[in-house]
């Protein structure tokens, strides 16, 4: 072995003994970035939303469940934010931080990581461009997320990332948001605009009018006429070579947005249109500048809603009105999305602001389990979320947790190249046999057989529990010291909680036995328990669902 | 190293399951799917898939002679006056079994959007994700003595049928290499490991159903991993195996993964799988359109026709409907890169078995190439148009199944299997 592959391991093993016995204090890592100076405002909006639930509970008539403990809400953060469950490196740090904020400090830090930026860009792009490969060339999905990274990194306001979205001109392969235009190109007809217009209304505006394309809908106000008019604002956007454009004249005449009747030979031009607040379009820039100027107008009550709804729904993993995108219209009732909305406007349109208020409030710290009550006391519960809901994890979500569990330190940006490279090839064959969630990917998903049988049988199962090298499972098995030990680091590596009275004394049961066992090779028979115990882990139902 | 066994003894697992207090629910295996022949037994249905739209002009609707051919000859079948492409010299003889449709018509001329349309007969919904056919067929028809999913796609579709507003159960279970691979059917520890291993997650199980009983059981999890389970010990599993076929037989549905995927098709049809797709990718021939399908049809010519052959030697055919049809077909007009592009406006595909008229064709194309460029002309359309959503009520009826039942979906919206009614003339007693 070379002098620098030894130092490498002996670094790795020597972190690794703190993790698996630290016991003692520890200062909080340097890592983590002071709480912000928002603080105070974070905590009148934070007590706006209690005090909103506590009354909606009262009025229901519902004793919410009681707090879930740090270590599970450390989980729902690391999932939400990064995608993953935490390292055994991160659970030992966190619970060395003594501070009665270290939620608040650790949120802190999740939201600065790049994990966070590059996670929650995939996530939010999928509802704006769907998951299929889209147009050939003059698509480039890896761009349109960098440059939405990009955006959530530096904090960028909500309003002004849709702004560029709707409204910006460029090239794909350069200017990252003018993907979003070209998404709808289609083969030798130019751009859908009728494709973008249900894209705007349903992401940014929370409403579903698809079906007024073709006629007026059938619940609610929209005209065909009204979706017609916003299809218009797209009518002079085009992709040329040199990338995504507003076009006035073409072929020397104006540019016009027409619609062909069914069984007419002829076009009906339609002017833009907007079906209500006519004032809130600016009279500058082309027609898709005034498109999103109104989207986003600081009285847009919709734009802002729809914003708010999507966001818990990616924190929960269930939106508060469903389907994500298609809410009610806004009332004069105040209810918790205005409040969100109202409280998103007044910091900037900072979608960290808004993770921060869901994050932080009572509601996200609730347990999901309810001990001693009926089956109909827990649905009316989970019907006014006075219960933490139980979601599946995205597949994404599941190899991702997989991979981390195989790994006592953190798999991040900094991450040794192979182990990102392996994780990323793995992961598009996970998700090949897992199968890819749909596009409205806060959709309620319930667990199927190929998942049952890839997460029983399947090769990721299989090498992440296996006892070699530096994977988790052999570094726990050497450097616990006791049955119990190992048993206890299992658990928090892969479900982020010690095990229970039961689980323990099965488990090291188990470990003891392998130790002392004469049918053959103990070093073997450890190695097989350890291993049988990660499956038995990986196959949890808490391990694939969100609680 | 403990010994990787082949399957999981079925004995074997049920008694240590059973001494570890494991409720595993596993009917007897049940022989009667296997043994029910014609009209006694279940409708099953496969779906031929013909990933990137397959050209008509190259496969059963050739126009020899006029301007959108391709130097392509045709050939006699064995229904006369039907002649289809040369490059489908033994589907040639098995054309008396099946109905041609040469006039399906779609509006739909991307793949995701025309793969959606086909395969769910509605245009693509971001609102609301309908079910394929197959989905409807499984979850309309089960049968609870088969212990394998009922709903297969064998094959690498990149739009592989999915169950929508059915739900995640009756996605299509996918096998990518038919044949070849067993896609995690396997365990790799020894039966008494596995046995102790579900022991611990029973545990577990427990652990966390409590304080949430309900919402832990509406997730699927423990039902799914002892459905899994129950099908990893299953006899059943033999259907997915080409082992005990005969070399002729393999030999004859072509060492393809799409032929390997047909014979399997068969397989898991006589052990009462109610609905299988077998996709064959690889026509999107926007170049080189000729030689692109003379290869692709090189594969779907032995393998449909064995197909037939074989379903109608072991009179499952008349309880089988067979289905060959692609996102769209492929213009009339040939591109400058020698291909064709893709065309919605007609389009063809064939349907055989379950009740389907035999030895008939439905609709007629022009042959002229049609001029797009010259607006307020008509529109070309083919003679005796047929509609997708026709179609699958046809097959949907010819199932016994109520085609257009009314479904509340999980949003509370409420929608029906298809909107269109079936089509009498399609049906044997049409």
């Amino acid at each position: 072995m070379k002098p620098l592959s030894i130092l490498f391991c002996g670094s790795i093993a020597g972190f690794l003994i703190f993790a698996v016995r630290s016991a003692g204090h520890i200062a909080p890592s340097p890592r983590a970035a002071a709480v912000l100076n928002t603080e105070e405002q974070i905590h009148v909006a934070v007590k706006r939303v209690d005090d909103w639930f506590r009354d909606h509970w009262t009025e229901a008539g519902i004793k919410p469940a009681g707090r879930v403990d740090d270590l599970t809400l450390l989980r729902r953060l690391s999932l939400a934010l990064h995608g993953t469950i935490p390292s055994l490196e991160e659970i030992r740090s966190f619970t060395s931080d003594t501070s009665k904020h270290r939620i608040a400090r650790w949120l802190s830090k999740m939201l600065e990581d790049q994990r966070f930026a590059d996670y929650f860009s995939e996530r939010l792009v999928r509802p704006l461009v769907g998951i299929d490969k889209g147009p050939f060339i003059v698509f480039r999905r890896d761009r349109l997320t960098d440059w939405l990274a990009e955006q959530i990194v530096k904090d960028r306001p909500w309003s002004q990332i849709v702004n560029r979205l709707i409204a910006g001109n460029g090239l794909w392969t350069q200017d990252g948001h003018s993907n979003f235009i070209t998404s709808a190109l289609l083969v030798n007809q130019g751009i859908d605009e009728n494709r973008l217009t249900g894209k705007t209304l349903r992401s940014f505006l929370g409403q579903r009018i698809d079906c007024a394309q073709c006629h007026d809908h059938f619940f609610a106000e929209w005209k065909q006429t009204d979706f017609q008019g916003l299809a218009a604002f797209y009518g002079q956007a085009k992709v040329t070579a040199g990338g995504v454009i507003d076009r006035e004249i073409e072929g020397g005449q104006p540019l016009v947005y027409e619609v062909v009747v069914p069984g007419s030979k002829d076009g009906r031009v339609v002017e833009p249109a907007v079906p209500f607040h006519p004032e809130w379009l600016s009279d500058k820039g082309s027609r898709r500048d005034q498109l999103a100027s109104w989207v986003t107008h600081s009285n847009n009550r919709r734009f802002r809603r729809a914003a708010a709804n999507r966001i818990w729904g990616l924190m929960f993993g269930q939106a508060w009105h469903e389907p994500v995108d298609d809410l009610p219209n806004p009332g004069d009732k105040q209810g918790l999305l205005d409040i969100l909305a109202g409280e998103f406007r007044d910091h900037n349109d900072s979608l960290k602001f808004l993770i921060r208020l869901i994050a932080r409030s009572d509601t996200f710290a609730l347990r999901s389990d309810v001990p001693h009550v009926a089956d109909e006391t827990y649905g009316k519960m989970e019907e006014h979320w006075a219960v933490f809901p139980l979601v599946r994890l995205r597949p994404e979500q599941v190899i991702g947790s997989m991979f981390q569990a195989g790994s006592i330190l953190t798999i991040d940006q900094n991450s040794h190249v192979f182990t990102r490279f392996a994780r990323f090839t793995s992961e598009n064959e996970f998700l090949q046999q897992y199968g890819e969630v749909p596009k409205d990917e806060l959709l309620r998903q319930t667990g199927t057989i190929p998942q049952a049988l890839l997460r029983m049988n399947g090769r990721f199962t299989r090498d992440l529990s296996k006892t070699e090298l530096l994977s988790s499972p052999a570094l726990i098995l050497s450097y616990s010291g006791s049955s119990k030990s190992i048993v206890e680091n299992s658990f928090l590596t892969c479900l982020t909680r010690y095990p229970t009275a039961e689980e323990l004394k099965e488990f090291v049961r188990r470990m003891a036995g392998a130790t002392v066992a004469d049918n053959g090779d103990q070093e073997e028979n450890q190695k097989s328990s350890m291993e049988d115990l990660f499956w038995v882990l990986f196959n949890a139902p808490e391990f694939s669902w969100n609680h | 190293m403990p010994s990787v066994p082949e399957t999981i003894s079925r004995r074997h697992l049920l008694h240590t399951m059973s001494a570890l207090g494991l409720t595993l629910s596993m009917p007897a295996m049940s022989t009667q799917a296997a043994a029910r022949r014609r009209t006694e037994r279940p409708k099953s249905v496969i779906t031929l898939w013909m990933g990137g739209g397959i050209s008509q002009l190259e496969s059963w609707d050739p126009h020899p002679g006029t301007p959108s051919s391709d130097d392509l000859r045709a050939i006699n079948t064995s229904v006369e006056g039907l002649r289809i492409s040369e490059f489908l010299p033994q589907m040639a003889d098995q054309m008396h079994r099946t109905t041609v449709i040469r006039s399906l018509t779609s509006e739909e001329g991307d793949h995701e959007r025309g793969t959606f349309f086909v395969k769910t007969g509605y245009r693509l919904d971001p609102t609301l994700t309908y079910p394929a056919l197959g989905a409807i067929a499984a979850s309309e028809l089960p049968d609870p003595t088969v212990e394998i999913p009922q709903h297969i796609c064998l094959g690498t579709d990149q739009f592989w049928p999915q169950g929508g507003y059915l739900g995640n159960e009756w996605d299509a279970f996918r096998i990518l290499d038919p044949g070849h691979s067993q896609m995690n059917l396997k365990s790799a520890v020894t039966d008494a490991r596995l046995a102790s291993r579900m022991h611990g997650l029973d545990i577990l199980s427990r652990v966390f159903r409590h304080g949430r009983p309900a919402a832990e059981s509406s997730t699927l999890h423990e039902k799914t991993t002892q459905d899994a389970l129950r099908m990893m010990s299953s006899e059943q599993l033999r259907a997915f195996e080409l082992s005990d076929e005969p070399i002729l037989v393999r030999a004859a549905y072509g060492d393809s993964r799409f032929g390997r995927g047909c014979l399997i098709a068969r397989r898991l049809v006589e052990t009462g799988v109610r609905a299988v797709e077998v996709s064959l990718d690889g026509f999107d021939t926007h170049v080189a359109n000729l030689s692109g399908h003379q290869s692709q049809l090189a594969m779907l010519d032995p393998a449909f026709a064995t197909l037939l052959q074989d379903l109608a030697n072991r009179d499952l055919l008349d309880s089988t409907v067979v289905l060959c049809i692609g996102e769209f077909g492929r213009t009339p007009q040939i591109n400058p890169a020698s291909g064709r592009d893709h065309w919605p406006v007609w389009f063809s595909c064939v349907v055989a078995g379950g009740g389907f008229r035999a030895g008939h064709v439905v609709g007629a194309t022009p042959g002229e190439i049609p001029d797009r460029r010259r607006p307020g002309r008509p529109k070309p359309r083919p003679s005796d148009p047929v509609t997708v959503p026709q179609l699958y009520a046809t097959i949907l009826k010819t199932m016994g199944i109520q085609w257009d039942k009314e479904i509340m979906t999980p949003s509370g919206r409420p929608t029906s299997f298809t909107k269109s009614e079936p089509l009498a003339s399609l049906l044997g007693d049409g």
